[in-house]
C-alpha cells in the first residue's frame, strides 16, 4: 500500500452510469410507535465505497440489518445485486458478505475453522473452500495465525478476520456496520487500507459509521443519516465544497491594502487581520476564486507572501446539515457503555 | 441434497471435544450417579426385596440393573435440555447472526445441534452401560454377542429418538429466551417433574391416579421401558414389583418418543422461522 494507491481512491466519483447494486426506494423501518428509518432511497454504484455516517441511534443499524436481511422489510424496497431482499432473501445472502459491529468469532475456534466454518454455511465445495481461506489469509496477513484460537487475536486482528470471513463467499458487496469501532488509531489506517484494496479488487463497499474521518477518508460518497433520514449524499468534496465557508490566510507586503482589497469582492466576509497576515472566509469553493483574489491583490502592487486555504472538515459538513456536533453525542453514548446501535 | 446441518454438527462436535472439563465431566457425572446413588440405594432396596418371593419363572433383579436403565435415561434427559444452551449463547454473544442471514435454512441449525446432542447422548449411555457391568449391573445377561448387539442397538435407538426430542425442546426455549438464568430456571423447573413422575429410580404402579396419568404421559417413562425391555428383558420382578414388557408396549412406547420428537422438531421449526436476531 503506498501513499499514491491513498490518493486514488480518494478522487471523487461524480459519474453516475446507473449500474446500482444497491437500490434503496422508500424503506421505513419501525419499532413498535418509533419509526427508526423514514423513508430513505438511495442507490450504491457497483465498485464504489459508500458511507452511511451518523450518530449512534440515527437508524444506521436498521438500515444495514433490512439490507442484509436479518430483519424483514417492512415498507419499501430494497434490491441488492439484482435481487429483492422480500421475494429472493436467499439470492440476496448469497451475493454479499457481512462484517458485524461486535466481534461475532467463537473466542474457541482456531481462525482456520472460522473460515471452515462459514465456507460450509454457504454450501462452497471443499477444494474451493480451502483454496479461498488460503488466499484470504494471505490478504489480511493472518498466515501465522492460522490455527490460533480467536480469543487470542488482538482487536486489529480480529477484525481482519472478519472482513476475511466477509470475503469468503467473493461477494459482490462487502457489508459492514461500524468496521474500526473500538480499534486505536494505527489499527483504523491499516483496516482502512484493507478495505480499498478489497475494493480495488472489484467489491463493492457500504458501511455504517459515526467516525468523520473514516467516512471522510474511504468512501467516494456518504449519506449523512440522522433520526432515521437521509439528509444529504455526496463525494465527501462535494459535500464539503457545497458549504462554501472554505477559510483563507494570506500574507502579503501592505496589510490595509489587502484588507480593502478584499472588501470590494462580493463573495469575501468576515475579513480579519492576525498577526502577520489576513483571515477570511469566501462563501464560494476556495479553490474556485483563490486565483482570482491573488490577481485582484496583485493588481494593487501587493506583493502575496504566503497563501493557505482550509476547505471545511466533514465535521463542518455535518454541523452544517444537521445544527448539532457528532462527536458530543457519540462520546456521550460511547462512554455509557458498550450499547449497541439500532 | 442440503447438508447444511452437518455444518452445524460438525461445529458443535469441535467445541464438545475441545472443552475438555466439560467432556470430562458429562462422561464422569452419570459413572457418579451408578456410584454412589445406585450402590447406596440398591444396598437398601435389594435388603427390602430379599423379603418378596418372585413367581415362577420370573427373574429377580437387584436394584442396581434396576435404576440402571433410568440413570441412562436421567443422563440423556439432563444431556439433551441443555443442549440448545449453545443457542441462546451463540445469539447472545452475537454468532448467531452469522448464521442466521446465511442461506442456511434455519431447520437445519436444530437438526445440527440436535444430532450432535444424540451423538453425546449416545457417548454418555455406552459409558454408563459399560461402567455399570464392572459395578455390577446384570444387564444382557444370558444373551449372545448378537442378541447383546441388537439390544444394544435398540437401546440406542430409545435414547437417540428421545434426546432428539428434548434437544429440539431445548432449542425451542433458547431461541425464545434472553438470558441464561431464566433458560436455567425454565430446564431446571422442567427436568424435577419429569424425571420424578417417571419409572426411573421406582415403579410408577404405586402412585395416585393423577401421578400416574403424568408417567404415562412423560416420554422419560417410555424410553426407560425401551431400556429395560432390550438391556433386561420382558419380564422380571424388581423390588417386589414384576414388569411384563409385550413387544406391542415397547412399541407404542417408541411411537410415544417418535410423535413427541416429531411434535417438538415442528414446534423448533416454528419458534426458529418467527426468531429475529439482529
Amino acid at each position: 500500500m503506498t501513499g499514491q494507491d491513498l490518493s486514488l481512491t480518494l478522487l471523487p466519483q461524480e459519474t453516475h452510469m446507473g449500474d446500482a447494486i444497491i437500490e434503496v426506494r422508500n424503506l421505513s423501518h419501525a419499532y413498535g410507535d418509533v419509526l427508526a428509518v423514514d423513508t430513505i432511497r438511495f442507490s450504491v454504484d457497483r465498485g464504489e465505497i459508500f458511507a452511511f455516517l451518523g450518530p449512534n441511534g440515527a437508524g444506521k443499524s436498521t438500515v444495514i440489518n433490512v439490507l442484509i436481511t436479518l430483519l424483514a422489510i417492512q415498507a419499501g424496497e430494497v434490491r441488492i445485486a439484482g435481487h429483492d431482499v422480500r421475494t429472493a432473501p436467499d439470492m440476496v445472502r448469497r451475493s454479499i458478505g457481512i462484517v458485524f459491529q461486535e466481534v461475532t468469532l467463537d473466542r474457541d475456534m482456531t481462525v482456520w475453522e472460522i473460515l471452515e466454518f462459514h465456507g460450509r454455511l454457504y454450501n462452497l465445495p471443499r477444494q474451493e473452500r480451502r483454496r479461498r481461506i488460503d488466499e484470504l489469509l494471505g490478504l489480511v496477513e493472518l498466515e501465522e495465525k492460522r490455527d490460533a484460537r480467536t480469543k487470542e487475536l488482538s482487536g486489529g486482528m480480529k477484525r481482519r478476520l472478519e472482513i476475511a470471513r466477509g470475503l469468503m463467499t467473493r461477494p459482490q458487496v462487502l457489508f459492514l456496520d461500524e468496521p474500526t469501532i473500538g480499534l486505536d488509531p494505527q489499527t483504523r489506517i491499516r483496516m482502512w487500507e484493507y478495505l480499498r484494496e478489497v475494493n480495488r479488487a472489484g467489491t463493492t463497499i457500504f458501511l455504517t459509521t459515526h467516525y468523520m474521518d473514516e467516512a471522510d477518508h474511504l468512501s467516494n460518497r456518504i449519506s449523512i443519516i440522522d433520526h432515521g433520514r437521509i439528509i444529504v449524499t455526496g463525494t465527501p468534496l462535494a459535500l464539503k465544497n457545497g458549504l462554501g465557508e472554505d477559510v483563507m490566510y494570506v500574507e502579503t507586503s501592505d496589510t490595509a491594502g489587502t484588507e480593502d482589497v478584499l472588501g470590494s469582492l462580493a463573495y469575501v466576509r468576515d475579513v480579519r487581520q492576525k498577526r502577520n497576515g489576513t483571515v477570511f472566509t469566501v462563501t464560494e469553493d476556495g479553490t474556485r476564486v483563490l486565483p482570482a483574489i491573488m490577481d485582484a491583490i496583485r493588481s494593487r502592487g501587493i506583493a502575496v507572501t504566503a497563501v493557505n486555504l482550509k476547505k471545511p472538515s466533514m465535521d463542518d459538513v455535518f454541523v452544517h446539515y444537521t445544527g448539532r456536533d457528532l462527536r458530543d453525542e457519540g462520546a456521550q453514548k460511547w462512554g455509557a457503555g458498550r450499547g449497541r446501535s439500532r | 441434497m442440503n447438508v447444511g446441518f452437518a455444518t452445524v454438527y460438525w461445529r458443535d462436535m469441535l467445541r464438545f471435544f475441545r472443552f475438555k472439563t466439560l467432556l470430562v465431566s458429562s462422561l464422569v457425572q452419570p459413572a457418579l450417579w451408578m456410584a454412589f446413588f445406585g450402590v447406596a440405594m440398591s444396598s437398601n432396596f435389594d435388603r427390602l426385596s430379599a423379603r418378596f418371593t418372585p413367581g415362577a419363572g420370573i427373574e429377580q433383579i437387584g436394584y442396581l440393573t434396576f435404576m440402571g436403565a433410568g440413570v441412562i435415561a436421567m443422563t440423556t434427559l439432563f444431556t439433551s435440555l441443555f443442549g440448545g444452551v449453545v443457542i441462546l449463547f451463540d445469539k447472545n454473544w452475537g454468532l448467531m447472526r452469522e448464521i442466521f442471514a446465511s442461506p442456511l435454512p434455519r431447520t437445519h441449525i436444530v437438526l445440527g445441534i440436535g444430532l450432535s446432542g444424540v451423538t453425546k447422548a449416545w457417548i454418555q449411555s455406552i459409558i454408563i452401560m459399560v461402567f455399570g457391568l464392572i459395578l455390577g449391573v446384570r444387564f444382557f445377561s444370558g444373551y449372545t454377542g448378537v442378541e447383546t448387539a441388537i439390544a444394544v442397538l435398540g437401546i440406542l435407538a430409545f435414547v437417540g429418538t428421545f434426546a432428539l426430542g428434548f434437544l429440539f425442546l431445548s432449542a425451542t426455549i433458547a431461541v425464545s429466551m434472553e438470558s441464561p438464568e431464566g433458560l436455567q430456571g425454565i430446564i431446571t423447573l422442567l427436568t424435577l417433574p419429569i424425571f420424578f413422575t417417571s419409572n426411573a429410580l421406582y415403579p410408577t404402579t404405586a402412585f395416585p391416579p393423577f401421578l400416574q396419568a403424568l408417567a404415562v404421559a412423560n416420554p422419560l417413562t417410555h424410553l426407560i421401558n425401551g431400556i429395560r425391555y432390550f438391556a433386561i428383558g420382558s419380564s422380571f420382578s424388581a423390588i417386589g414389583i414384576e414388569f411384563v414388557y409385550t413387544p406391542q408396549i415397547i412399541l407404542a412406547s417408541y411411537l410415544v418418543l417418535l410423535g413427541f420428537c416429531v411434535g417438538m422438531f415442528l414446534l423448533s421449526r416454528w419458534a426458529f422461522n418467527r426468531a429475529v436476531v439482529t
